[in-house]
């Protein structure tokens, strides 16, 4: 049946997306492992059962996996899967954030630049290509360092890291779109080139951005433990899952739990998002995919 | 007779059970002779001549009460057998040289390639041959063109050297997939001269398959008029005036004439029913 | 005149690449005059240390200096060795190189028939290899999966050697010549020394190599995929040739352009990865050289070292743009 209104045909369009989308096994399982990383950030406080910044040194320091203790305690006497859970609010923000600072910035540089040609191009993209210049956890571990450490700083030095492929991704969907005719057709009804830019093209290189930035959000909370794991980001007590693996380092031979827990929790977290990304890119981009 | 095919399908099973059918019956049989299929876009011409060749697509399935060449059965030949056919005595040109030809080897390398897949020759003579071969599709600066890239050259005399490239093992069937469709009105005449002029003097038996009616004419003894994966209609050139096929007389109808102007010009109307003639 | 273009951006990179490292060392909230001259100097004190570094000029001023400081190779003090950065820098650099280099070779060398292998039996368990392996290597922290190797093949199978680049008896009686420890044993020949060598590398150097393998195998994958669907493979198969001479002689061929690419590119990225390897397995390079000076906030060291990274990754894209360029015949 054809749709009566704009509202319906996008109604249709994202039913038709989510049932090609769901028909992905792999890609439903990463979605629903962030569905539950967000609820156990969500629901934190009543999930963790132990304090996840105190311990008891004399009583509970370096225990192994037990039916109290899932996955042992440290060596400051905590609960690891308590701190695993409270951590996953780090985790969960720092994603967040950087996604919400980097996609806006990437997006607006990549499509001014696409959009406007000349100098205003050459001058975006020479910025762009001079941040591309760095690999990414090194610029972001200078950022950090001149900074200073903590979260906040960790987040920014990151995102500072992450545009560059956005702009450039949508700089390129931008220049594929300024050809087509309807757009032509919006500037002869006397479009601005603001609103040209904001309800036309910007819509139209989402996509395929969204798709860069969810297959990036792997790579982002690697950066962002590793820079955990150099004691940059999140400080101690704060319970940031790579900084626990920084810890757990001096006991991994004898006690290898207190590394394991945070470990495996990155690793499936990035698993995550990139079958989540996968699975977007080939609903949204198919192109891209083989 | 040199080719035998009775009741040819090709047909590519899909992940959601349905199944395309790109050949839906196909028959006829081959000497010395020129054969030409006709048809439009989807109507299988190609598959049939790569389902001979046995070149058709990944997740294709072909069957057929009868596929053979020189009395052996293709279809039960194992691709070992199967491939040494190819190249040596049944073989292939393709439609565009711009993307058939290896971009980064050089073109006397692609065509001593198919002389050394299949005779035992010496590098001196197999440099020799491919010299000769090239010559005789009307290449006459041989050594400089032996040394080029296929991109350092036009379209005519890259399609040239595909037919080398394919003749080279002197092959007793040629099929040739649109040979001439991607090439300018004036370069198709000069290749078809030169396929026209290897034939003959080689005897080879050739499918010519192509979308252009007329050139089929032309050029082949006989012609098949190919729809929706179906023969409608088997013609001798000559007598083409005669076809009784409504496709056929459609696409008769559409072809301009010089002498006799139509205002407007007709169009194919396609009906249904042709589907299950 | 393509070439004067090519060192035109160039220049302009490498410049906004200085003024990025400078902007992040003025960003540092602490006065780096406090830190030269103690917090228990006096205001006049201060004054006199920051007209010595240079703090009561302008920026641009300053940013001038900095410029001429490099192309000199100066690039600073380092608070914690008070050696020359530069120095400092040349002596770790090596032990990075031969770190990166066996990870290239590894991770290239399985990486692209890996993803030759699964794109000629596409959709069978090779295939479904190469996905794993290489969703694994987009996943695991690095770090985190050498420790766990780490644990297990030095400390409980004890396979290969543990953390340093040579077991502590040979580390002063190999001399140093090139800087490469399994270059200097085996010029030294010490074959017990180079075996130590090698058993130190080989875990780093497989981890590295991992990661690399992961990212080449998936793209050697997608390129092959792509050649294998060519017009030019159907006309090789009608030739006649096997398959075998198709896949390796054409299509790989033809990937290897943009392979080689991938490679360059991938071995650029391993500069990033060898960061926390050398971290966790104690590797004096220039990895562990930037963490240390990180830790002690001594930010000369970590911009230098940040600068001579961004240095070489350009440095490398613009060499793969260059190879780029003179292997494939349609671009010539």
């Amino acid at each position: 049946m054809t749709p009566a209104s704009r509202h319906q045909a996008a109604i249709a369009r994202v039913k038709k997306g989510w049932q090609a989308f769901a028909r992905n096994r792999l890609a439903l399982t990463g979605l629903m492992l962030i569905a539950l990383l967000a609820a156990t950030a969500l629901l934190a406080p009543w999930l963790a059962t132990f304090d996840p910044t105190q311990g008891d040194l004399q009583t509970t320091r370096l225990l192994a996996p037990s039916g109290t203790h899932w996955l042992g305690t440290d060596d400051q006497g905590r609960d690891i899967l308590s701190r695993l859970i409270w951590g996953s609010r780090i985790t969960l923000l720092i994603v967040v954030l950087v996604a919400v600072l980097a996609a806006p910035l990437g997006l607006l540089v990549g499509t001014a630049a696409g959009f406007f040609g000349g100098w205003v191009d050459a001058l975006l993209m020479r910025l762009t290509d001079i941040f591309l210049a760095f690999p990414r956890l090194i610029l972001a571990l200078a950022l950090a360092a001149a900074l200073g450490p903590g979260i906040e700083n960790a987040v920014l030095a990151i995102a500072l890291t992450a545009w560059p492929p956005y702009a450039r991704l949508a700089r390129a969907e931008t220049l594929a779109l300024r050809q087509a005719d309807y757009i032509a057709a919006v500037k002869l009804a006397g479009a601005s080139s603001s609103r040209i830019l904001l309800r036309h093209i910007m819509p139209l290189a989402l996509p395929s951005l969204i798709v860069r930035v969810t297959l990036d959000m792997a790579g982002i909370i690697l950066t962002a433990a590793g820079l955990g794991f150099l004691g940059l980001g999140a400080q101690p007590p704060s319970p940031e899952w790579g900084a626990m693996i920084a810890g757990g380092r001096a006991f991994v031979l004898d006690q290898w739990w207190v590394a394991a827990g945070p470990g495996a929790a990155i690793f499936v977290v990035s698993l995550a998002f990139n079958l989540l990304g996968d699975g977007l890119r080939d609903v949204l981009d198919p192109k891209g995919s083989e | 007779m040199m080719l035998e095919v009775r009741n040819l399908r090709v047909s590519y099973p899909q992940r959601d059970g349905r199944v395309i059918e790109a050949v839906r019956g196909v028959s006829f049989s081959l000497g010395r002779e020129r054969l030409g299929i006709v048809g439009e876009s989807g109507s299988g011409k190609s598959q049939t001549g790569r389902a001979i060749m046995g070149l058709s697509a990944a997740g294709a399935c072909i069957e057929a009460e009868a596929l053979s060449f020189d009395g052996q059965d293709l279809l039960q030949m194992n691709e070992v057998a199967r491939r040494r056919l190819r190249g040596s005595r049944l073989a292939m040109i393709l439609q565009d040289p711009k993307y058939s030809l290896n971009p980064v080897a050089r073109i006397g390398a692609q065509i001593v390639e198919t002389l050394r897949t299949h005779r035992r020759v010496s590098t001196q003579e197999a440099r020799q041959r491919m010299l000769a071969s090239l010559r005789e599709v009307g290449i006459e600066d041989a050594e400089r063109v032996a040394r080029l890239y296929p991109h350092e050259v036009s379209g005519g005399m890259g399609q040239r050297v595909m037919i080398a490239m394919m003749t080279i093992c002197e092959p007793e069937l040629l099929i040739a997939d649109e040979p001439t469709s991607a090439l300018d009105v004036t370069v198709q005449l000069q290749v078809l001269a030169v396929l026209d002029r290897l034939v003959r003097e080689r005897g080879m038996g050739l499918v010519f398959v192509s979308h252009d009616l007329r050139l089929v004419a032309s050029f082949c003894d006989r012609i098949l008029i190919m729809y929706a994966g179906r023969v409608v209609e088997t013609l001798d050139s000559g007598r083409l005036h005669e076809a009784r096929h409504p496709y056929t007389r459609g696409l008769l109808d559409c072809l301009p004439r010089l002498d006799a102007p139509r205002h407007p010009l007709p169009t194919l109307q396609r009906e249904e029913a042709w589907r299950h003639a | 005149m393509k070439l004067l273009r090519l060192l035109a951006s160039l220049a302009l990179t490498a410049l906004g690449l200085l003024a990025v490292t400078f902007l992040i060392g003025r960003v540092v909230p602490t006065d780096p005059a406090l830190a030269v001259a103690g917090d228990r100097a006096t205001r006049e004190q201060l004054i006199e240390v920051r007209r010595q570094l240079g703090l009561d000029r302008s920026l641009y001023v300053q940013f001038g200096r900095y410029v001429a400081g490099i192309a000199r190779g100066d690039l600073g003090e380092s608070l914690l060795t008070g050696n020359s950065v530069t120095t400092d820098i040349a002596r770790v650099f090596p032990a990075t190189l031969e770190l990166a280099t066996v990870g290239i070779v590894f991770g290239a060398g399985l990486g692209i028939p890996l993803g030759v292998w699964a794109a000629v039996r596409r959709g069978r368990w090779p295939d479904q290899l190469s996905r794993v392996l290489g969703l694994v290597g987009y996943s695991a922290p690095i770090f985190w999966l050498g420790l766990t190797a780490l644990l297990l093949f030095y400390a409980k199978l004890g396979w290969v050697g543990g953390p340093g680049r040579i077991n502590v008896g040979f580390l002063y009686s190999v001399e140093p010549r090139t800087g490469l420890m399994l270059v200097d044993t085996l010029l030294a020949g010490d074959a017990e020394a180079f075996m130590s060598a090698v058993s130190h590398i080989v875990l780093p150097g497989a981890l590295l190599g991992y990661f690399s393998l992961a990212y080449i195998s998936r793209m050697a994958r997608s390129f092959m995929l792509k050649e294998l669907s060519s017009e030019y493979v159907v006309a090789a198969r009608a030739k006649g040739l096997p398959e075998r001479r198709i896949v390796w002689g054409h299509a790989l061929r033809n990937a290897a352009v943009p392979l080689l690419t991938v490679v360059a590119l991938s071995y650029a990225g391993l500069l990033e990865g060898s960061v926390l390897t050398e971290t966790v397995f104690a590797w004096p390079g220039l990895g562990q050289y930037i963490t240390h000076a990180l830790q002690s906030a001594d930010m000369n060291a970590v911009l230098g070292g940040t600068l001579v990274v961004g240095a070489i990754f350009i440095g490398i894209n613009m060499l793969s743009d260059v190879l780029y360029r003179l292997l494939d015949p349609r671009t010539k």
